[in-house]
């Protein structure tokens, strides 16, 4: 029965009720939508690089001399060649002396982080690898140009700073931060029973290290990695200014290279709109764009293999 | 130290105890206390530990058991703010003398877990796990090892159940079969002593039963400490029995004796079921 005083606060909160529900359904839009745009854009940036790539993609590429000529000449008069192996070799090696360089490196800072040491240390270590991610590319061009550079001709006499060496230290430096933050939550994920077990059986440290938490934790040490490689081969900026850029296959860690993302920044602004060497460089984006795809699947997938395994 | 046998305890002293070994105490313990920071959850503990025969510590919960069983191998000194004073001295040994390896003394002093917690390799290298750290490489041969796996599943009787799955995941097995590897993982390391803090409370009533059966006859070959809640369990497998309060030993007697006739008033309310 309607009281007029309790009416008028039970209409409102009527009305303020069926707001709420109102105000629900609209942040629960917003998310889904924020959702589905991530999808969306993803797929936007393929649709792009595909569709400016799809021409040459598919009319009349020869796809055995795209993948397997070391001669790219986008822009010669006499007869335009469109090889990307040397390009390919040199992003993959690349990524390689990186990962050689990386891998100890940044496991070992996990490994130290998550087990060797606590309280300060380590809350120290791990704001200094996060500065260490957040460095801008172009600043670690810098560091390669002028600091590494030098040092390299002094130490090896080379004739150049800038070669394959130069950046596959400075892509390691940049990916390290990844690898070790990753691998340490990765290690942390490993239950502290196994260590007490390990410790108990009178394993020392580095007996659990490495016959307990690597086999335990491999899973998220190798998405760590792989992680590490997706970077090393999306770099561009301080790749460009520390390979030397010049179209070759490596024979050692003394030579310059060219990496594929390099090439697409160097070049796409020579371009015309639409002609073949645009095409072709929009070919490359889709070859890049495979590989770092394939790879943070594989991450991906391997991740969940833990899931999946710690649920059985 | 070269092969599995020998304990833990340097030789000279090992055989000057091998003829008082009767006579003397697995674990003793002299004014032990200890803090966790400024917490002090042990007070003043002496207790005399016999050989050959299961122990068990009972007492409410957070009244300091589990800390106790973790002062005997050390290992409750991987958390950064524990300290300890007094003397805890096993099979003879002052275990905090300096020259006591924690690896040594965690061979001849084993000890398994209230969770099970086998490690995430095979059931196999479960088992070998504590050989592979406190020999060489290669010290033993393929048919030695296998054999030392066969006869310590055979101990827990497990061997039956996991004989044909011995390169599978020790993950895998039931909490009760975990349980059981986690033991016999200690029985290659010929152990003098074997902690263990409420190893069957994450199992059920039958998996219960029979683990306790299995402790019960391990308990001719090893000196068992053995942490729990359950008083029927403390009467069940256990020869002596000791009563803790809030960190303090309130009496130390035989199992009939302390359950029978309690000669603290604590100890009767305790075991008549009134501190929880
Ligand atoms: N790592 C630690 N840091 C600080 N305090 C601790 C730590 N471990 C245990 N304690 C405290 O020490 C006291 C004794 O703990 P302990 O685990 O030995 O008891 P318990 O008798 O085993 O109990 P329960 O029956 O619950 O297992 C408790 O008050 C506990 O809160
Ligand atoms: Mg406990």
């Amino acid at each position: 029965m309607g009281i007029p005083t309790t009416s008028v606060a039970a209409r409102v909160r009527h009305v303020w009720r069926l707001s709420e529900r109102l105000r629900e359904k609209a942040i629960e839009w917003a998310i889904r939508i924020c959702g589905w745009s991530a999808i969306f854009f993803v797929l936007a940036i393929f649709f792009f690089v595909f569709r400016e790539a799809a021409p040459m993609l598919l009319g009349g590429l020869d796809f055995k001399e795209f993948f397997t000529s070391p001669n790219w000449r986008p822009t010669s008069q006499v007869r335009p060649e469109y090889g990307i192996l040397a390009l390919l070799v040199g992003s993959l090696s690349l990524a390689g002396v990186a990962m050689a360089v990386a891998v100890p490196f940044g496991l070992g800072a996990a490994v130290f982080i998550s087990e060797f040491c606590g309280g300060k240390t380590k809350e120290t270590l791990k704001i200094v690898i996060e500065l260490l991610a957040a460095v801008p590319s172009i600043v670690w061009g810098f560091v390669g140009l002028f600091v590494l550079a030098p040092l390299i001709v002094e130490w090896t006499g080379a004739q150049v700073g800038v070669n394959l060496l130069n950046a596959g230290i400075v892509v390691a430096l940049m990916s390290v931060p990844i690898i070790v933050s990753i691998g340490e939550d990765a290690l942390k994920a490993v239950p502290d029973s196994y260590r007490e077990a390990a410790l108990s059986l009178g394993a020392s440290r580095w007996e659990i290290v490495y016959r307990v938490l690597f086999p335990a934790a491999k899973n998220g040490l190798l998405a760590a990695v792989l992680l590490g490689v997706g970077r090393a081969i999306g770099e561009t900026m301080a790749v460009l200014m520390c390979t030397g850029h010049s179209i070759n296959i490596p024979h050692s860690l003394l030579d310059p290279i060219r990496a594929l993302t390099a090439t697409i920044a160097t070049e796409l602004g020579d371009t015309v709109e639409g002609d073949e060497h645009w095409q072709a460089l929009f070919t490359i984006g889709v070859v890049l764009f495979t590989i770092t795809f394939v790879i943070n699947l594989t991450a991906d997938l391997v991740v969940k293999g833990i899931r999946s395994e710690k649920s059985a | 130290m070269s092969t599995v046998v020998e304990p833990a305890i340097p030789a000279t002293t090992q055989t000057t105890m091998a003829a008082t070994t009767q006579a003397t105490n697995a674990i003793e313990t002299r004014g032990l206390s200890l803090w966790y920071g400024d917490f002090q959850a042990l007070k003043d503990v002496t207790i005399d530990v016999r050989p050959q025969m299961i122990t068990s510590l009972i007492g409410p919960s957070g009244c300091g058991k589990t800390t106790l069983l973790r002062c005997f191998n050390r290992i409750n000194e991987r958390y950064g703010n524990v300290t300890t004073t007094g003397e805890v001295t096993i099979l003879g040994k002052n275990i905090f003398d300096e020259d006591v390896s924690l690896s040594e003394l965690r061979r001849s002093v084993g000890m398994v877990f209230q969770r099970p917690n086998p490690l995430p390799v095979s059931i196999y290298r479960n088992v070998l796990f504590g050989i592979r750290t406190h020999t060489r490489w290669r010290t033993f041969n393929r048919a030695q090892r296998d054999e030392m796996v066969e006869s310590a599943l055979r101990d827990v009787q497990l061997w039956g159940e996991v004989k044909d799955r011995l390169k599978s995941k020790a993950t895998r097995l039931t909490l009760e079969q975990q349980q059981k590897l986690c033991i016999a993982r200690l029985l290659p390391l010929k152990p003098r002593v074997i902690l263990m803090d409420e190893p069957c409370s994450a199992l059920d009533a039958e998996g219960t039963e029979r683990v306790e059966t299995l402790i019960g006859e391990l308990r001719r070959t090893y000196t068992i400490v053995i942490v729990t809640h359950n008083m029927a369990q403390a009467r069940r497998v256990s020869d002596e029995c000791i009563f803790m309060l809030l960190g303090e030993i309130i009496e130390h007697s035989s199992t009939s004796d302390l359950f029978l006739n309690p000669k603290e008033e604590q100890t009767e309310m305790y075991i008549q079921g009134r501190y929880g």
